[in-house]
């Protein structure tokens, strides 16, 4: 076990828990008897090749994927099609996505308190200091009042992580947070990740980067077609992974 | 041994290429097709600038009461339009009562004032706009009709000139857009009946002249209407333009949302907004910022449009010109009448298009990285 996950110990609260989901892209079969559950703080690294599900899965947690069988049950509170419902959840967790997708009409600032504002319903006043707080702590409070088009894409994504933590969220899930950015800008994020894990948040991370999995992450997850083919802790997946398919994949990201 | 690098000082450009000799090198005489055509210019210029400019100010009359007073000259007879200006300007609408329109016009001016400055937070500008849009039609409803407060009530059939001009574009304009966007939403939206619903209406409306509209609500919805309910012929006219436009509205604003990435809507959706809230937020203000020009151009073909209500005997802008060239004691200076009616809506066209590009600028905000 990795000394982080060692000095940050689980409780036995579970925290995401997925039931035999399944889904379907018209007549493909995208996700297959997918299950899982997550504790408080635990942090998981989910990786395997692209079009395996991955991000697919993730986004069946807050719904912005529809799943077609099973149930997923998310701090206590399960996910129907009940729209309010559903915003509830979507409160809780904070999603990091690989385009960033900030607001571009909107300053840093503005995307940061436009939530908290509009959902959560603070006093303007409130929001931009715990926003600038945020700002802060992933390192960029003198960008405040740029647009997010005056950034570089190392900043933009911090600017992301701090907009969705200015909601205070129970769960973060990223999705290939790292992917759609220049290496110099790579460390700059994945530094901010782990500050992030450092604080004992439940993490759900969709990511290539192998050197986060080990140093961070409780359990690694690996998909292929749509299965859960194997998970381990990351001691285990890298030096022993089970199946034939994880050692493929393993060789082919390790020795690039 | 260290070399020392010398940094080359910076040198002013060749005095060929700046300046006006600069600019005129570059674009009138850059090569011999070119300077032919700079030739050509000028030569047609020559000869259609002196006697344009002798008709309209040279040689125009712009002194005197009667028709008269113009025949000593052979230009433009302007006094034609100074005779009738107040009736351009108001049409039918009692001298006496003419101050009630004057200030709704100033009540809006001043009203709208703080929008188009940087006085006051976008915020306030949000709230002042809202309040514009709700309080002033009914302020000035009344000020223009009258029937309340002491007001003498004045028939719609003489209301007239510019100011029914801008009461049909006016009201067109601030309605279709609201419309068109709700009708451009629904379009995208998820639920079928809603789109369908908007989709027949978006293609209904737009697959007919606006003649024809404005022909069906005065002509044929009548005989449609129980006898004895009557409502009024201006009305109904705002109402066929107003729907008329509100299709043409959708299908620019559609095109805005279309260009918004869908990982706006996702982000948006993932921090806990609804769909009204997402819309509202993040992807209308988005949207009707790529469309203002697209926006401004329908506004701008709806202002020109208002003048075929002449057809339904509305005596807008141009009608009440076309009017007074048939006037027995101004005969023969429907040129004028017409340059003249051409310019003032030349003039409020060409206003929208600088205010739109204005906007534009100010709007941007690099989003295009």
């Amino acid at each position: 076990m990795n000394a982080l996950a060692a000095s940050t110990p689980l409780s036995d609260q579970v925290m995401i828990q997925m039931d035999s989901i399944h889904k379907w892209y018209g007549a493909f079969h995208v996700l297959k008897e997918i299950n899982l559950t997550i504790q408080k703080s635990e942090r998981i690294v989910i990786c395997g090749p692209s079009g395996s599900g991955k991000s697919t899965t993730i986004r069946c947690i807050n719904r912005l994927e529809e799943y077609q069988r099973g149930r997923i049950v998310v701090d206590g509170q399960e996910l129907s099609n009940d729209v309010k419902q559903i915003e509830r959840i979507r409160r809780e967790v904070g999603m990091v996505f690989q385009h960033f997708n900030l607001f571009p009409h909107l300053t840093v600032l503005e995307n940061c308190v436009l939530a908290p504002i509009w959902v959560r319903k603070l006093p303007r006043k409130e929001a931009e200091d715990i926003a600038m707080g945020y700002l802060e702590r992933v390192k960029i409070p003198e960008q405040a009042k740029k647009y997010p088009g005056q950034l570089s894409g190392g900043q933009q994504q911090r600017v992301a992580i701090a907009r969705s933590l200015c909601m205070n969220p129970k769960i973060m899930l990223f999705d290939e947070p790292t992917s759609a950015l220049d290496p110099e800008m790579i460390k700059e994020v994945l530094d901010t990740m782990v500050t992030l894990a450092e604080d004992g948040m439940t993490m759900i991370c969709v990511t290539h980067e192998m050197g986060f999995a080990k140093t961070v992450a409780h359990r690694v997850i690996f998909m292929d077609s749509g299965e859960i083919i194997e998970q381990n802790t990351p001691e285990e997946f890298f030096t022993h992974p089970q199946s034939e398919r994880t050692k493929l994949f393993l060789s082919q990201i390790l020795h690039h | 041994m260290t070399e020392f690098r010398v940094p080359h000082p910076d040198l002013p450009p060749p005095a060929s290429t700046i300046g006006a000799l600069g600019w005129m090198r570059r674009n009138l005489f850059s090569s011999p097709s070119n300077i032919a055509l700079t030739a050509l210019a000028a030569y047609l210029l020559w000869i259609a600038l002196p006697p344009l400019l002798n008709w309209t100010v040279f040689k125009a009359t712009w002194s005197g009461d009667t028709r008269e007073a113009c025949q000593a000259n052979s230009g433009a007879c302007w006094v034609f339009i100074r005779v009738h200006f107040d009736q351009f300007l108001y049409g039918f609408y009692p001298e006496a009562q003419r101050w009630r329109v004057n200030l709704a016009v100033l009540l809006l001016i001043l009203g709208a004032a703080p929008l188009f400055t940087q006085i006051i937070t976008n915020a306030a500008k949000v709230k002042l706009g809202l309040s514009l849009l709700v309080g002033y039609p009914i302020i000035a409803f009344i000020l223009f009709k009258g029937g309340l407060f002491g007001l003498p009530d004045i028939e719609t059939s003489r209301w007239g000139g510019l100011f029914l001009t801008l009461v049909i574009a006016g009201v067109g304009m601030t309605a279709a857009l609201p419309l068109g966007v709700l009708l451009a939403l629904g379009r995208r939206s998820k639920m079928p009946a809603i789109q369908t619903l908007c989709i027949t209406f978006i293609e209904f409306w737009r697959g007919i002249p606006l003649i024809t509209v404005l022909f069906m609500s005065s002509v044929m919805l009548p005989l449609f209407l129980p006898e004895g309910m009557n409502f009024d012929k201006l009305l109904r006219a705002l109402i066929g333009v107003t729907l008329f436009q509100s299709a043409y509205m959708a299908e620019v604003v559609r095109g805005g949302l279309q260009a918004i990435p869908k990982g706006q809507i996702e982000a948006a959706a993932a921090l806990g907004l609804g769909y009204w809230k997402a819309m509202a937020l993040i992807v209308l203000p988005q949207a009707l910022k790529l469309v203002i020009p697209g926006i401004v151009n329908t506004f701008i073909a709806l202002f020109k449009d208002t003048s075929l209500v002449l057809i339904i005997g509305l005596f807008d802008l141009m009608n009440i010109v076309h009017n007074a060239t048939t006037n027995p004691e101004w005969l023969g200076f429907s040129t004028e009448g017409y340059v003249f009616a051409a310019a003032v809506y030349w003039l409020f066209c060409f206003s929208m298009s600088r205010y739109s590009q204005s906007l534009e600028k100010r709007l941007h905000t690099g989003h295009k990285r």
